[in-house]
């Protein structure tokens, strides 16, 4: 890095658990090929990504739903700088993409040709796992 | 609340710093200000720093801290100031409610950012993470270029604007900065330079995007009394802050083609600076990417949505335009030192209604005295709007 005098700072290795106890439905459900959403039994809100607690009425009583796979897509960007936890992976496409239960979900959009991506196109929700074993979600080709 | 004046301004040079460390680098921001208001370290209440990479891009934790001990203002009341971006302007109006309040009669606001001490990956993996970590970067990667690419997207789609429009933005900023001997890029580019520059995050290229700067400001804050005391010349009046947020999560947002944040922070500062956005003869708004200027036009009401790039098109966001936008270089070309930047703004701001103290060539001409600074924190998710007037 530096062209000038410096000193190395001592090397730390960071990695946080992250508690996934009160949306382990969600996380389990990606394995099982679906992508659930949580629906306030109070206010009725559905929230994706899935919250325990709501946000709108303050309780905290919700149900587990599966949400409908069908998306348009609202915007996208194809990322070609990529983070370092991420350079091993080819350049990805973004996306969010807005759902029939009226709510948005970012993810990856794959199995198009860049130049075949419009604002305003159907794409479809798909649960995944990673070659690396995690559970995601996807954006893909309608069938 | 009572009227508090800036009384003392001063800058680093921004850029590739690695000649200083983050309290070398605050004292060369700090000293400058202090001379300008005529006041020692000891005559200082309290201090609000703005930084956000503390123990992430630079190595210490409490930059607040060691920023004061190494420019004698141990002993005040200090405070760390987090609004990514837009912590500079935490900052500034944290120093501000201090002294409006009448808890302190003189006050500092500190911008302070370290920002090229580690590798650019590193940097992108830092900042991709300031959003929602969990939902939106885990699994997703997505870096900051990536943001704003889908606001420039949708942006494109809704209103026709185009990656030259965007170009343009670059241009101008670059422009301006050539003439900012604190700016880090200095030098003049063109619509074409911009459209073949390499692709970060599509439809964003490598000129569309602000560089990752060292830099520190400083601010000082007083009450009218302390400046009818100090027999400041030429106060700079705090005329209206407005601040608000947005979701944290990308996917939460009402639409891509705009900062709700911004519209609301601004029309806060307008209406307790009893102006409108036609009365401005300056403004600093937050262009950490191309895009972001156009959205900030029409956010905080310079135009009507979905007419930013025509302003850029028509040159009216230039010095003898409708209104001069970013003639300090904006983030995109006098550079981005993240938590530095609010103060930054303010600096300039300060310099451009004092008429005399701003090089020539990019001083902006003043009929009413108002300026508007614009910084917004993260992809939306801080904004506060400054008023000054002299």
């Amino acid at each position: 890095m530096a062209s000038m005098p410096s000193i190395k700072s001592r090397e730390v290795k960071i990695v946080q658990d992250i508690p996934i106890s009160k949306t382990l439905p969600f996380w389990e459900g990606l394995k099982q090929g679906k992508i659930l959403a949580t629906k306030c039994r109070k206010c009725g809100k559905i929230f994706f990504p899935p919250v325990a607690d709501c946000s709108q009425c303050l309780a905290s009583d919700m149900e587990w739903v599966e949400l409908s796979d069908e998306a348009i897509i609202e915007t996208f960007t194809h990322v070609v700088v990529r983070p370092t936890t991420f350079q091993h992976e080819k350049p990805y496409t973004v996306a969010i993409g807005k759902l029939k239960e009226g709510v948005r979900v970012l993810a990856w959009l794959t199995g198009f040709k860049l130049s075949e991506v419009k604002v305003g196109m159907k794409a479809k929700l798909v649960a995944k796992i990673t070659p690396e074993g995690n559970p995601t979600y996807v954006f893909t080709r309608p069938e | 609340m009572r009227k508090v004046a800036i009384i003392g301004v001063g800058s680093s040079k921004f850029g590739v710093r690695n000649d200083v460390n983050v309290a070398e680098l605050a004292f060369e921001a700090f000293k400058p200000s202090i001379e300008d208001a005529g006041i020692t370290p000891k005559d200082i209440e309290f201090v609000a720093v703005g930084s956000t990479g503390a123990g992430a891009w630079y190595e210490e934790l409490l930059p607040a801290v060691v920023s004061a001990e190494y420019c004698g203002l141990t002993g005040a009341g200090l405070v760390r100031c987090e609004a990514a971006c837009a912590s500079g302007s935490a900052a500034f109006a944290t120093a501000y409610w201090t002294v409006a309040s009448g808890q302190a009669e003189i006050a500092a606001a500190l911008g302070i950012e370290k920002m090229r001490e580690i590798d650019t990956p590193t940097m992108m993996e830092w900042i991709g993470r300031a959003g929602y970590y969990l939902w939106e970067f885990h699994n997703f990667g997505v870096t900051f270029p990536a943001y704003y690419a889908l606001y420039a997207t949708a942006h494109m789609a809704r209103f026709g604007t185009t990656e030259e429009d965007l170009a343009l933005v670059a241009v101008k900023n670059h422009k301006y900065a050539s003439m900012n001997p604190i700016a880090h890029l200095q030098n003049r580019i063109t619509v074409d330079d911009v459209l073949s520059s390499m692709i970060i995050a599509a439809p964003l290229k490598l000129f569309d995007c602000c560089p990752v700067s060292d830099g520190a400001a400083s601010i000082i804050l007083a009450s009218e009394e302390k400046v009818k005391e100090l027999k400041i010349d030429t106060p700079v009046w705090v005329a209206g802050i407005g601040f608000a947020s947005g979701t944290a999560n990308m996917s939460k947002r009402l639409d891509y083609v705009g900062l709700e944040a911004s519209v609301s922070a601004s029309q806060k500062a307008y209406k307790m600076a009893k102006v409108t956005p036609d009365q401005l003869d300056v403004a600093v708004v937050h262009d950490c990417f191309t895009i972001a200027e156009i959205m900030a036009y029409e956010d905080i009401g310079l135009c009507k949505k979905g007419e930013g790039a025509k302003l850029i098109r028509e040159g009216q966001t230039e010095i003898g335009g409708k209104i001069p936008v970013n003639v300090d270089g904006g983030l995109k070309a006098k550079g981005h030192p993240i938590g530095t930047t609010g103060c930054s703004m303010v600096n300039e701001l300060t310099k451009q209604l004092r008429e005399e103290a701003v090089e020539k060539g990019r001083q902006a001409p003043m009929k009413n005295y108002v300026a508007l600074a614009h910084n917004v924190g993260g992809t939306g998710h801080y904004c506060y709007v400054t008023i000054l007037r002299r």
